[in-house]
């Protein structure tokens, strides 16, 4: 090894390098060794690349293969018209309507909460068993199976605080699924927030609350709602959590109170896939159906992601 | 009056604390209602059957008469989807993680992250559907075998939806580890090969242990993709192209034929019990493994 | 700031536009219950609507017990229901005061259906019952080829697999080998996708296009035998209401069993009354 390198630091010392990560000569080993981890050397950066190369293919494929199956069926009058005819006709409107209210009643209970939540852990809590309690019930919301959530939603809200079989029970329950979410990622936002900030404000001679709400929230605010549209796309696209809360097989229209039941999207798939007695019928309707809830799940899960890299971008 | 606007201020201080301390707690409320009423619809179906006939039980039959809830198949339903999809997508994610972190130029290391990401979003019944639609009548056709809804075909969908989840952790553990180790691996003359085997991958162990539990977790916790695609019948799997019910697409595809109040009924919450207790014994492994990733 | 209390108006704004719509009553009908009934309940729904504007009729599945469920929950007008209401069911509702009236909407018989490809065409009740026990195995002990046979059930909630348990299976438990399908169009879709396999359903959802129907001790499934009961797996359809049915109830289940209404029964391959 030349000496020179030591003495450079080890930017120096790899910039005194040719080639990173080249095998060197080892002579001094036993022969063949040097080959070996040559051949190993090679093989592995092969086999990295053609897993993430199968990765990606494996995405393209099913979104291409939907889209091929699916896309003959997409027009203005199937995200348009209700179904009819026992689902063998007509559009979709109704489950795509079914699904905006859900993520709207999910987001009422959801967004507000979560927030605060991250507000608290953030700017309130000063450790302590509270604060550990708090963030471990968090925690365990966050992990529990999605199923389960359902059959606490249909023992509690639809059972116990009759709301029956309803957009409300359904979206409350999808609400606490997202919740763990929402917090997280607000008190991200949350503790980006320069600490000069506050103290300025506080400075100024503003309460506490005062530089919470006129200060640390603004400025944390696009972060926040970037949080909230990645949780929206998980709403948009969860079936367990609703199935015997408050998504129904066909419903005659969109829900008009918060006790309608409603159609949803991700169910109206399972729906299509699994009942409904003419199969080449509701075929065409199905892969339509997958590719407009693909559509809107990925649409609003892009566009979080597109608003995450901008806003990590304004923030280097 | 300096007293009141004293009063006055401290009151504006603490109005907003109390109340937004007071919403932040409705967090434990709703955990601990979710505890609550899982035990309470989940617990009486202990006047019917023991925990061992429960737990042992070989023979799910929950509407004959008299009605048999051995959940043991059911329970090894669960045990094996899991097991053989973390198999499958655990090494997978590690491998696309290190490719990530350690060979991918940087320039299209974004592409390939938002591809990761993109699969985790998509919804488990397009995968379900597909899994019983594309996927089980080639596996039938292909191996020959008896159903292609079953065991494998649950679990490499599941491996799909798990692998996002484990990749992008673990690449972020990988991150954490400190430039200069590679550099030390490297002027010492190691391969690329090796540095990532021997320097990186053990020097974010604990991170990708935490990765791979939260994969596990999700794979334990999935409904629709098992309950479309493995086929539903409740007996221990002997091979991986057994049909297996997994508790969670028991739960989904009985819930909605029982009867309220039945022994059937609160079986089913018994099972979402088991589920529960499962992944929470799983959430406290991850916060001891993060506490002491912290503590390092 | 301003930007939050734009978004925060909008959100206001979509709530409210999304909720107008609350207070302009109509009368609600719900029917809840059976996957089997699912089909034409929904066409025939749609189709009173349309005679009867102003009522909603909505239509939930989840199973025949699912419907006694609500029936007696009193979240639902209407039970549909493949099979007859259990003496418990019965039980469970005059507890609550309610008092389920059975009203037969539709007849149908459960037919076993194999892969098109399968040369077996007629099989025994006791061959059948055998083959779902687990005491047949092989596709060759019935007259097929030397294959393994993939026996596909029904969830033993629903009303498909009670009336198959109680005419052909007799009470012997079906092998927990057999693969359980969670809906009937999701059997007849697992059948038409393997060549193994034998499965039964109602005959509304056999479609003679992807899978093979099997007679059973030579008799054929169809409208004639079932209403007539010839084939032993016969059975009625079924809804139920709360007391005898009054107002949009009465008058969607007279519209039902009427001939304009027994169309949508027979277009969904369902067999009708008369």
């Amino acid at each position: 090894m030349k000496k020179a390198g030591c003495e450079g630091g080890s930017k120096a010392l790899l910039a005194s390098q040719p080639s990173l990560g080249e095998p060197r000569d080892m002579s001094g080993l036993r022969p063949g060794y040097a080959v070996w981890r040559k051949i190993t050397d090679s093989l592995s950066t092969f086999l990295l690349w053609a897993a993430m190369a199968f990765v990606a293919a494996v995405l393209c494929s099913i979104i291409a293969f939907l889209a091929a199956k699916g896309g003959g069926t997409l027009s203005w009058e199937f995200v348009t018209e209700p179904p009819r005819n026992g689902m063998t006709e007509g559009g979709i409107v109704t489950p795509i309507v079914g699904t905006l209210q859900l993520i709207l009643v999910s987001m009422c209970f959801a967004f507000p909460v979560g927030v605060t939540t991250a507000v608290y852990f953030n700017e309130y809590a000063r450790g302590g068993a509270l604060k550990k309690t708090l963030r471990l019930a968090m925690r365990s919301l966050a992990s529990i199976p999605s199923v389960v959530l359902g059959l606490f939603g249909l023992a509690f809200f639809c059972a116990f605080l009759r709301f029956g079989t309803s957009l409300l029970s359904a979206g409350l329950t999808l609400g606490c699924m997202v919740l763990p979410t929402i917090v997280t990622a607000s008190e991200t936002a949350l503790a980006n927030v320069p600490q000069d900030y506050r103290d300025a404000a506080r400075a100024l001679g503003a309460t506490e609350w005062q530089t919470i709400y006129g200060v640390v929230l603004p400025t944390a605010f696009p972060g926040i709602i970037t949080g909230g549209i990645l949780s929206v796309g998980r709403v948009a696209g969860e079936t367990a959590p609703i199935m015997f809360t408050g998504a129904v097989y066909f419903a005659p229209g969109f829900a008009r109170n918060l006790f309608d039941s409603v159609m949803a999207l991700p169910y109206h798939v399972y729906v299509l896939a699994t009942a409904g007695t003419n199969i080449e019928r509701t075929t065409p309707l199905q892969y339509g159906t997958i590719l407009v809830l693909l559509a809107v799940v990925l649409g609003i899960s892009i566009t979080g992601m597109a608003a995450r890299s901008r806003l990590r971008k304004d923030v280097l | 009056m300096p007293g009141r606007e004293e009063g006055r201020r401290n009151l504006s201080e603490a109005a907003p604390r109390r109340v937004i301390t007071a919403v932040a707690m409705s967090g434990i409320l709703v955990m601990v209602f979710i505890l609550l009423f899982l035990m309470k619809e989940g617990m009486p179906i202990l006047r019917d059957a023991s925990i061992t006939e429960l737990a042992a039980g070989r023979l799910w039959y929950p509407v004959s008469s008299p009605p048999l809830f051995g959940m043991m198949p059911l329970i090894a339903g669960s045990m094996a989807v899991t097991l053989v999809s973390s198999v499958l997508a655990i090494p997978f994610g590690v491998a696309l993680a290190l490719f990530l972190t350690e060979i991918c130029p940087k320039r299209i290391s974004g592409f390939f992250k938002i591809t990761l990401e993109i699969l985790g979003f998509l919804p488990s019944v397009v995968l379900g559907f597909i899994g019983m639609t594309v996927i089980a009548p080639y596996l039938q056709v292909r191996l020959e075998l008896l159903s292609g809804l079953n065991l494998m075909n649950a679990s490499m969908l599941l491996g799909v939806m798990i692998l996002p989840t484990v990749a992008t952790l673990s690449e972020e553990s990988l991150h954490a580890v400190p430039q200069s180790q590679r550099d030390a691996s490297y002027a010492l003359g190691a391969t690329r090969c090796e540095t990532m085997f021997k320097v990186v991958l053990p020097g974010a162990s604990r991170g990708i242990a935490q990765a791979a539990i939260l994969g596990v977790m999700r794979s334990l916790g999935e409904t629709m993709v098992v309950l479309m695609a493995s086929g539903g019948a409740a007996l221990l799997p002997e091979s991986v192209f057994d049909p297996v019910r997994p508790l969670t697409s028991a739960v989904a595809a009985e819930m909605g034929e029982t009867s309220v109040g039945s022994g059937h009924y609160h079986a089913l919450f018994f099972m979402g019990c088991i589920l529960l207790l499962f992944t929470l014994v799983l959430n406290v492994l991850v916060i001891k493994i993060e506490s002491r990733r912290e503590a390092n | 700031m301003r930007k939050s209390r734009a978004a925060a108006l909008c959100f206001a704004v979509l709530a409210a536009a999304f909720f107008s719509g609350a207070a302009w009553a109509a009368e609600e009908l719900s029917i809840n219950g059976s996957t089997t009934i699912l089909p034409f309940a929904q066409s025939t729904a749609e189709a009173f609507m349309k005679i009867s504007p102003g009522t909603r009729v909505s239509v939930s599945g989840g199973g025949s017990g699912n419907g006694a469920k609500a029936l007696i929950d009193g979240v639902t007008s209407i039970a549909a229901m493949s099979r007859e209401m259990k003496a418990e069911e019965i039980t469970a509702a005059k507890e609550k005061g309610r008092n389920p009236v059975q009203h037969i909407v539709a007849v149908d018989c459960i037919v076993p259906i194999v892969h098109p490809s399968n040369p077996v065409s007629d099989l025994t009740a006791d061959q059948l019952r055998d083959i779902y026990s687990g005491k047949i195995t092989n596709w060759k002990e019935v007259g097929g080829p030397d294959k393994s046979i993939a026996v596909i059930g029904r969830d033993t909630s629903s009303g498909t697999y009670e009336v198959w348990n109680e005419k052909i299976m007799e009470g012997t438990p079906v092998t927990p080998r057999a693969l359980i399908s969670a809906s009937s169009g999701a059997l007849v879709q697992s059948v038409a996708g393997n060549t193994l396999s034998i499965g039964y359903d109602s005959l509304g959802y056999v479609n003679e296009k992807i899978v093979k129907a099997l007679t059973i001790e030579g008799v054929k499934g169809t409208p004639d035998v079932a209403r007539s009961g010839t084939i032993i797996t016969s059975r009625k359809l079924f809804m139920y209401t709360d007391g005898n049915p009054t107002g949009e109830v009465k008058k969607y289940l007279d519209f039902l069993v009427s001939d304009d209404g027994q169309k949508y029964v027979a277009r969904e391959g369902f067999v009708t009354l008369k």
